[in-house]
């Protein structure tokens, strides 16, 4: 019960961000739906085009929704000389918002269909010019079903806002996502009580809007509305101008990232930085947040870089590839400060006493037996160089390979559901699970040191870099290992805040 | 208010539909300022669609028409129909708005505002008490919402009154009050009236000049006299001939009380569609239109 209150002090932030991020989609929502509810009912054509697209819209998964934003923001940002942010408020606005159309149109170009035409040919005879028989007669007959429809929108928009947190927009996902991750059900509950009891309290109230309009009593529709608009202030209070400079961290969607996140941060608080998180990018996605600067600083991996970014398919001596990197992300305006002085590589791991049983001992012999082994990874795994450079280095063909969440891929290996996973070197739980790491004897798998990069913005920033230089070579990799299994281990976990400041302590900071 | 109402003039006035269908074939008419016309004819003879031609609900696909020499199709719709008071067939009273608010909406296009007063005096005009203002339309019964159709109609003191059907869902007894009552309102207000309707009866009792309407085309044009004593054509005399026969039969039941008096030779048959012909004035009584009377 204790995790469960202490993962709801972090509600209060994040609420705030989840109900500005729903509303302000809603409310853009509702900007666009009504002239194009208007202009379908009188166009059926218009009408047509306009449903089907938004009827389209539904179809795309929201997740997917939100990250192909991305992509389309970052090139419309390079066509007009950037900036544009790519992640963050901009892209989930605009999903939400698509999201939000459909009810909103339909519930429009139904109730305006609806409207009986004696009413209308009424209104025409008494005079009325187009404008004000929209507003006198059409608008009032049509705002009941018009508000069920944007309650359905409100409670979309506000469930869906969850997902945002995968393109660094942070919201109530920010602790389903972290807790899944690190396995901390209080903080997954904690986000979702939180998400639906925000969608059913705004829910309520356009209900008492929606009936406040249906029987003519103007002073519960306003009371409402006020209440509506009076929680969107308390949420706007913490966006109002900082004395402090604010900074943003951002991590990719596992516990290590997660803790030298927070590592960072604790330092950057401490020097007097405001400090925010962007946790649960994607490779790709975070380096091209730091070149963007929509993140300040993060920590990524050599391997990574070498081939995710610069494409590079062959392999080279640790300290090479480093300089190279560092040469590379300095033409892009980035700071490499340096490793922190551990490695995270990926590695093909498996239970000892299966390796033991099938006389597994490199990547040789899996490349034997793959045939009949099934390979579990995380999601980013299989799609990357890494995977084909092994590939053809070992002809390794398994009988099954599908990716998990990192945190459920050690369960599948325990399980037995899998044979073989893409463990990482750093991962406290290959040491306490007493896992196989299969050796690479033709140097396949790229060094992934863990490297700290500053973006652009903060590159050249002198009191930045110093408070952040500290940390080049302190962590090695037995700390680290500690660290993260305090965060993945079942029983007795802390939470990576909590990790991190054990880390800390632990190498001297 | 002592000047008479506009004179209407319709000129080769055609509605072709794409279908195929005429709804009015040709039709040139001249009313004149100040009279009472009726436009009668069976359904589907089009006489909803040519009275919508005069305040430009349906726009014609040939032909013109003006009012007071004016064409109706200079300047924008809204304007000329600001000037025209036009009751529904289906009455049309906006659900979501009080009986005031009805009664008052011609005057907000025009950004006028209707005091209680002006609205009581409305009322006061159809016969509906001043509290009716307050209530909703779905509060009123068919009577009731059709004056107050009437009501919001005069509410901008036109001078030419067209009305489709006015009394089409009304009981007999409420449809001779409120024809009454419009005929004297016609009168005093000095209005020009146009009325279509599918009852001769009604419109030989209010009008100055009865229109018949078959097939699209106006197939008789005369005084209501004169259509009683069998000028108009055949047509025409059709539909003559139903009042004329129930008021033969009615007659001839008050005077030698036959056939019912006299144990005729199917009385299994007349007396109940007498019943249902008298009925409600026999009853003397309409709940609804109690507070009305």
């Amino acid at each position: 019960m204790s995790d469960f209150l202490e993962a709801l002090t972090r509600v209060p932030d994040l609420l705030a961000q989840h109900l500005l991020l729903a509303m302000a989609a809603l409310a853009l929502g509702i900007v666009l739906s009504l002239p194009l509810a208007v202009w379908s009912a009188r166009v059926p054509a218009v009408g047509r085009v306009a449903l089907g697209f938004a009827s389209l819209v539904q179809t795309i998964p929201s997740l997917a929704l939100l990250a192909l934003f991305y992509p389309l923001l970052l090139s419309l940002s390079t066509l007009v000389g950037g900036g544009i942010p790519a992640l963050g408020f901009l892209p989930s606005l605009l999903a939400l918002t698509l999201y939000a159309l459909l009810p909103i149109l339909r519930n429009g170009v139904t109730g305006l269909a609806g409207i009986d035409p004696a009413v209308i040919e009424a209104a025409d005879g008494v005079g009325m010019t187009a404008g004000q028989k929209l507003r006198l007669v059409e608008a009032p007959l049509v705002a009941p079903v018009l508000m069920a429809g944007i309650r359905t929108a409100a409670v979309w928009t506000i469930g869906a806002a969850t997902l945002s947190t995968t393109v660094g927009q942070p919201s109530l996902g920010d602790m389903i996502f972290a807790g899944l991750q690190t396995q901390n059900w209080a903080l997954v509950l904690a986000g979702c009580f939180a998400a639906a009891g925000l969608a059913l309290a705004v829910d309520a109230l356009l209900g008492v809007i929606e009936h406040g309009i249906a029987r003519r009593k103007r002073g519960r529709v306003w009371a409402a509305l006020g209440v509506l608009v009076a929680g969107m202030l308390v949420a706007l209070a913490p966006m109002l101008p900082a004395s402090r400079p604010t900074v943003v961290i951002g991590a990719k969607g596992f516990s290590e990232q997660y803790i030298l996140a927070r590592l960072i941060g604790h330092r950057l608080a401490a020097a007097g930085y405001r400090v925010r998180y962007k946790d649960g990018l994607g490779s790709g996605v975070m380096f091209a947040a730091l070149t963007s600067s929509d993140v300040d600083v993060a920590i990524d991996y050599t391997g990574t870089i070498w081939t995710n970014e610069m494409k590079r398919a062959d392999n080279a001596p640790r300290d090479a590839m480093l300089a190279q990197i560092g040469a590379w992300e300095a033409r892009k305006g980035l700071n490499l400060l340096g490793r922190l002085g551990f490695e995270n590589a990926y590695c093909f791991a498996m239970r000892r006493d299966r390796a033991r049983a099938l006389g597994l001992a490199s990547l040789d012999d899996l490349a034997v037996k793959a045939g009949d082994l099934s390979f579990a990874s995380d999601p980013e795994f299989l799609e990357r160089p890494e995977w084909k450079s092994v590939r053809a280095a070992y002809p390794i063909r398994f009988r099954a390979a599908n990716a998990y969440s990192p945190t459920f891929m050690y369960r599948a290996l325990a399980s037995g559901r899998a044979d073989v996973i893409s463990a990482y070197t750093s991962d406290g739980r290959i040491a306490a699970d007493g896992l196989t790491v299969l050796t690479d004897p033709k140097g396949a798998i790229p060094n992934y040191d863990a490297i700290l990069t500053i973006a652009p913005r903060l590159a050249k920033d002198a009191r930045f870099v110093a408070t952040l230089r500290p940390l080049i070579g302190r962590v090695n990799v037995e700390a680290m290992r500690e660290a993260n299994y305090m965060v993945d281990r079942d029983t007795g976990k802390v939470s990576p805040d909590a990790a991190a400041r054990w880390l800390a302590t632990k190498i001297g900071l | 208010m002592s000047d008479i109402g506009p004179s209407v003039s319709l000129s080769g006035v055609t509605k072709a539909y794409p279908g195929g269908t005429t709804a009015v074939d040709d039709v040139s008419i001249d009313i004149a300022g100040g009279s009472f016309v009726a436009l009668v004819g069976s359904s589907g003879s089009g006489k909803s669609t040519l009275l919508k031609t005069i305040n430009r609900l349906i726009a014609p696909s040939a032909g013109s028409v003006a009012i007071d020499g004016v064409d109706v199709s200079d300047g924008d719709p809204f304007r000329l129909r600001r000037r025209i008071g036009y009751v529904f067939q289906n009455i049309g009273l906006f659900p979501h708005m009080t009986v005031a608010e009805n009664v008052a909406i011609g005057l907000r296009p025009e950004g006028r505002k209707a005091t209680a007063d002006r609205v009581a005096e409305l009322l006061a005009l159809v016969d509906l008490p001043a509290d009716f203002a307050a209530r909703m339309p779905d509060a009123l019964s068919g009577g009731q919402r059709q004056r107050v159709g009437v009501a919001r109609a005069l509410a901008t003191e036109p001078r030419l009154l067209l009305m489709d059907e006015p009394f089409g869902a009304l009981d007999p007894v409420t449809r001779d009050q409120l024809g009454t009552a419009i005929r004297d309102l016609h009168d005093r207000l000095g209005l020009t009236t146009v009325m279509v309707t599918h009852d001769m009866a009604e419109a030989l009792i209010l009008s100055d000049r009865v229109l018949v309407k078959d097939k699209g085309r106006i197939v008789a044009d005369a005084v209501p006299k004169a259509l009683l004593a069998g000028e108009g054509g055949d047509a025409a005399q059709a539909l003559v001939a139903v009042p004329k026969a129930q008021m033969e039969r009615l007659g001839a039941i008050q005077s030698d009380r036959h056939p019912r008096a006299s144990g005729g030779p199917s009385p299994d048959v007349r007396p109940k569609s007498n019943s249902s012909e008298l009925g409600p004035r026999l009853r003397g009584d309409d709940e609804n239109e109690g507070l009305a009377e």
